[in-house]
């Protein structure tokens, strides 16, 4: 069946904060940009972050995540180099480069000079016995019914996982007004910025490092939850048991890079785990192993969203001056957003990432 | 302690309180910020430099507190919601301290709420005093509490308490 295919000069998969950065910086040098994104608005995981954010004032500190949203999803939208596709999924990237796109039903393809890839992470899951029951969830799941439709689906929860993201959905579902009964982390330190764990503390949330889910029980719908403590070698320790009437779990235990697209485009792909699981090896101008298809943020190995805006941006600016695209100041501009970078990974926070990046930049 | 369970140790408060000389003197800022992170607005709000310029954004916050006023701007910036003004000279029974705050309703101004530790756990009553929550502050209001001297150091949260319950 022939197929009309549009020839674009960038295109950018995701318009979460990597992607709209990634696009707002190629538009500013002059590049044209397909902003694609699945979502009704763009924004990514912006949209239901109501806390304010760390880093520094380049990188929007103590602003709330949905004024971030706001501000940079309106500036590309107003932008003229940049336009967005919402609600459009691209669903494949061929072997010609050309990048299979479907939105309301209609299926049409797109032939890119450059590629940006800045699909994000998914949530990971947990097993334990009947992890099947209705009122299990994904932490960001009920985030999003809360904080973006202003769904309540629970009354009363038990958060698994103590890093960031548990510890701030459980403080937002407080400010929702659920009971949050427990945080329970199976690492033996919590994971999340200690400022975080303490607002939560005090708002009498308490938190069991140390611990994991024995089991969930309940009949049709989840009805508690049984945890239990961990030794020093991981194994739970019978007699330690803890019951929980809950009517919700949520799952915070990590998020896996969404690389589907990467690999369909031969990116060579290697596996992080203090990046969350397989990532595209890249340079230090994000362009993967794939000359012309460039990547950023949580899908390039998951990090804070701080981190995320400068790496789009980088892969902006790198992807136009491919094209020739070159912004006057681009030597001092290139500086600035590694510097910046830099600055948000140095700390014994960002340890983990700098353990991964080393595994995975080439060149 | 933090890293297990949220809490700070004595310890850890301890090496950031300013010296009894100087809560004498009037309000003036605690900065409970333990942990080196990514995060640096407390110190490009401060307008007093009361906050040390940062080496590298992942610094702690270090407080000259004689150049700190106790004006508290920092309070609501704070990202991590660490930071406290706590103020000896409110009167001979009671301590005032100023904790940002995240939840609706707002308590009002005169009533009576459970004054809460570091822990969650109500140890005293406390008076509002003030609530401040300007357009600037963008949702994170800033509550002025009026709380036994001894509590001063132990209240760092607040809680409107339920109908028919009674605190401490």
């Amino acid at each position: 069946m022939p197929q009309n295919i549009r020839f674009v000069e960038i295109a950018v998969a995701g318009g979460g904060p990597a992607g709209l950065c990634a696009a707002l910086e190629a538009a500013a040098a002059g590049a044209r940009v397909v902003l694609i994104d699945r979502n009704e608005k763009p924004g990514g995981q912006l949209v239901k972050q109501t806390h304010r954010f760390f880093g520094s004032r380049a990188h929007h500190a103590s602003e709330r995540g949905v004024n971030i949203a706001r501000e940079i999803a309106g500036a590309a939208a107003a932008h003229p180099n940049i336009e967005v596709m919402s609600a459009a999924t691209v669903f494949g990237f061929y072997e010609d480069g050309v990048l299979g796109v479907e939105q309301a039903g209609r299926i049409f393809y797109l032939k890119p000079s450059r590629v940006i890839v800045a699909t994000g992470a998914a949530e990971k899951s947990l097993a334990f016995p009947n992890n099947d029951l209705p009122g299990i969830y994904g932490a960001g799941a009920v985030q999003t019914m809360v904080n973006v439709y202003g769904v309540l689906p629970c009354r009363r929860v038990l958060m698994v996982g103590a890093g960031n993201i548990g510890v701030i959905v459980s403080y937002q579902l407080l400010q929702a007004g659920v009971a949050v009964a427990a945080i329970v982390e199976a690492a033996p330190r919590i994971g999340a910025y200690w400022v975080h764990a303490a607002k939560v503390r005090r708002a009498g949330v308490p938190i069991y490092t140390g611990h994991t889910v024995k089991r969930a029980y309940g009949e049709r719908e989840l009805a508690g939850a049984i945890i239990w403590q961990l030794d020093e070698n991981g194994q739970p320790v019978p007699g330690t048991e803890k019951d929980f009437a809950v009517d919700t779990i949520c799952l915070s235990v990590g998020l896996s890079p969404l690389v589907e697209l990467l690999a369909q485009a031969g990116c060579r792909l290697v596996y992080a785990p203090q990046l969350g699981g397989h990532v595209p090896v890249r340079n230090a101008e994000l362009e993967t192993s794939m000359p012309g298809v460039y990547v950023a943020g949580d899908a390039a190995g998951v990090e804070e969203a701080s981190a995320a805006m400068v790496e789009g941006a980088l892969a902006g600016l790198h992807a136009a001056r491919g094209l020739g695209y070159v912004q006057p100041d681009f030597e001092s501009r290139r500086a600035a957003l590694q510097q910046q970078l830099h600055s948000l990974r140095s700390g014994p926070a960002g340890e983990k990432i700098r353990a991964g990046l080393a595994q995975v930049l080439a060149g | 302690m933090l890293a297990t369970d949220g809490i700070p140790t004595a310890a850890d408060l301890a090496a950031k309180m300013p010296s009894p000389e100087r809560l004498a003197k009037g309000p003036v800022v605690m900065a409970e910020c333990f942990q080196r992170i990514p995060c640096d607005p407390c110190m490009h709000t401060c307008k007093q430099g009361a906050i040390l310029p940062f080496q590298d954004i992942n610094d702690t916050p270090v407080v000259n507190h004689d150049r700190c006023n106790g004006c508290g701007l920092c309070i609501a910036r704070c990202p991590g919601l660490a930071l406290f003004v706590l103020d000896y000279t409110y009167s001979d029974t009671e301590a005032l301290v100023k904790i940002p705050y995240e939840f609706l309703p707002l308590p009002a101004p005169g009533q009576t709420v459970a004054g809460v530790n570091r822990s969650g756990e109500a140890v005293c009553t406390a008076r509002v005093v003030k609530v401040t929550a300007g357009e600037k502050m963008d949702h994170t209001a800033v509550i002025w509490l009026a709380v036994p001297r001894t509590m001063a150091m132990e209240v760092r949260h607040c809680r409107i308490p339920e109908r028919g319950e009674s605190i401490g």
